[in-house]
């Protein structure tokens, strides 16, 4: 089905994007801050076809990042499948959810998110500062209606049916 | 109806429920971070992913490199001339320190052989560029662009011109991800070079800070003392500069001394290091390419 490719193409675009944005070199004054894309993708992709997109994706795109990232390999894979599976859960209720209220719930998912990977930081023996951690969930959540509404227009506008 | 999961979805699929399949994932993934986490059992699965990624940190480091090439190619004609005239000084400067350093060399070789103990000396060395790629910022760690396919393998040591830079902590085909003696979870074996006192450094997770937690009270240090590899770790090639001390708090009441060391290398602003291969472990498939006079004597 010739739309579907379209749609599989443009989703491995955006996660192609989301990861090369994850190690894409920042000034040291803005890094810490930098938001965390692929969950943000993997959360949008999950809300416009949790028929397509679900918990294989997450585990594959977290074993690319712990892979980019150097950590124990299955670490963001675990933290982003997490995420997925809880959106996946709420998404009728997500999807209709105001803006506020959906950045509320992307701070929530992210939380999760860092507290997976810092848990295992810790119960592995690796030292990670703690303020630091957290930085990261105040860019994403601004970027995250951002996000949601370009890639929903330009789905929308290319004519991408999922 | 708004029913969490009711209809369609990603549940429907497969005929597993969601839940079961997201408690398979975990399972797997819980697995992988134990096999992991114990030892490199799963390199062939990182190397194949790292090989997926690996376009991707290319792309990445490419405009940053494209961008050094311009500033390259436009650079001034007089500021070639002056960074020329400077770099021949320097050469001279450094060609004469080395004659001297031969016959040290070779006397330090002769007393070692009187002793009867070997040392690991650096032996051959390759320029690794450092790819512009940010890994997780909470950690000093970069990626280099050599990987097993020159030779790169875990543990190797990495150097600067001015000193110890990491060590090589996965060797992927392409590339190898390095950690900076800087990093927290990094400890290194070294010694004080103006009286061979021996002790431990440790990052603090800050580019410019060494931390030397284990020297008592009563430890012969001063600030601005040279700190250089010991090589007692098996994998540093020692007498390397580490860092320069550069405050000593003397804790009286508290059985160590709370003593910091700058490094000498440029941590943070490298872009080219250099891949140390040790003498000893050429030993076996080597022994007779360059020095095997030398090697048989360090012997």
């Amino acid at each position: 089905m010739a739309e579907g490719r379209l749609t599989l193409r443009f989703a491995l675009i955006t996660f192609v994007v989301a990861l090369a944005l994850t190690i894409m070199p920042l000034p040291a004054s803005i890094a810490a801050f930098r938001p965390e894309w692929v969950p943000l993708i993997l959360i949008f992709w999950s809300l416009m076809a949790p028929e397509r997109f679900g918990l294989l994706t997450a585990f594959g795109m977290g074993l690319l990042l712990d892979t980019l990232s150097g950590a124990l390999l299955g670490q963001h894979a675990l933290a982003l499948v997490v995420v997925v599976y809880l959106t996946l859960r709420f998404h009728l209720r997500i999807r209709v959810f105001p803006v506020w209220q959906f950045g509320m719930t992307i701070v929530l998912l992210l939380t999760l998110y860092e507290f997976v990977l810092f848990w295992i930081d810790g119960v592995a023996g690796r030292t990670v500062p703690i303020v630091e951690r957290w930085a990261p969930l105040l860019a994403s959540a601004l970027v995250s209606p951002l996000i949601l509404g370009y890639l929903d227009q330009f789905r929308r506008d290319a004519q991408v049916r999922v | 109806m708004i029913a969490p999961g009711g209809t369609g979805g990603d549940f429907a699929r497969g005929g597993a429920s969601l839940g079961f399949r997201f408690f398979l994932i975990c399972i797997v993934s819980l697995s992988l971070m134990v096999l992991d986490h114990r030892d490199e059992h799963l390199r062939t699965i990182r190397q194949a992913f790292s090989v997926l990624v690996y376009p991707i940190q290319l792309a990445v480091d490419l405009p940053v490199r494209g961008w050094r090439w311009v500033d390259a190619a436009m650079a001034e004609r007089s500021a070639l001339l002056t960074e020329n005239e400077a770099l021949k000084f320097e050469k001279l400067d450094a060609g004469v320190r080395l004659q001297r350093l031969d016959a040290l060399e070779a006397e330090n070789r002769r007393l070692r052989a009187m002793l009867d103990s070997s040392a690991k000396a650096a032996d051959r060395v390759l320029i690794a560029e450092v790819l512009a790629v940010d890994l997780d910022p909470y950690r000093q760690r970069f990626t280099i662009n050599r990987g097993s396919t020159d030779g790169v393998y875990v543990g190797q040591a990495l150097l600067d011109a001015d000193g110890l830079v990491g060590q090589v902590m996965h060797a992927e085909p392409f590339t190898s991800e390095a950690v900076l003696i800087s990093d927290a979870d990094h400890a290194l074996p070294v010694a004080i070079n103006r009286n061979g006192l021996r002790t431990i450094v440790i990052g603090t997770g800050d580019s410019g800070r060494l931390r030397m937690p284990y020297l008592p009270n009563t430890a012969d240090v001063e600030v601005g003392d040279l700190i250089i590899s010991s090589g007692l770790g098996g994998v540093f090639p020692s007498g390397y500069p580490v860092g320069y001390v550069s405050s000593v708090e003397r804790r009286p009441g508290q059985g160590f001394s709370e003593i910091y060391v700058q490094p000498a290398a440029m941590l943070d602003r490298a872009r080219e290091v250099l891949l140390v291969w040790t003498a000893e472990t050429e030993l076996t498939d080597r022994h007779d390419a360059e020095r095997p006079t030398s090697l048989a004597e360090a012997r």
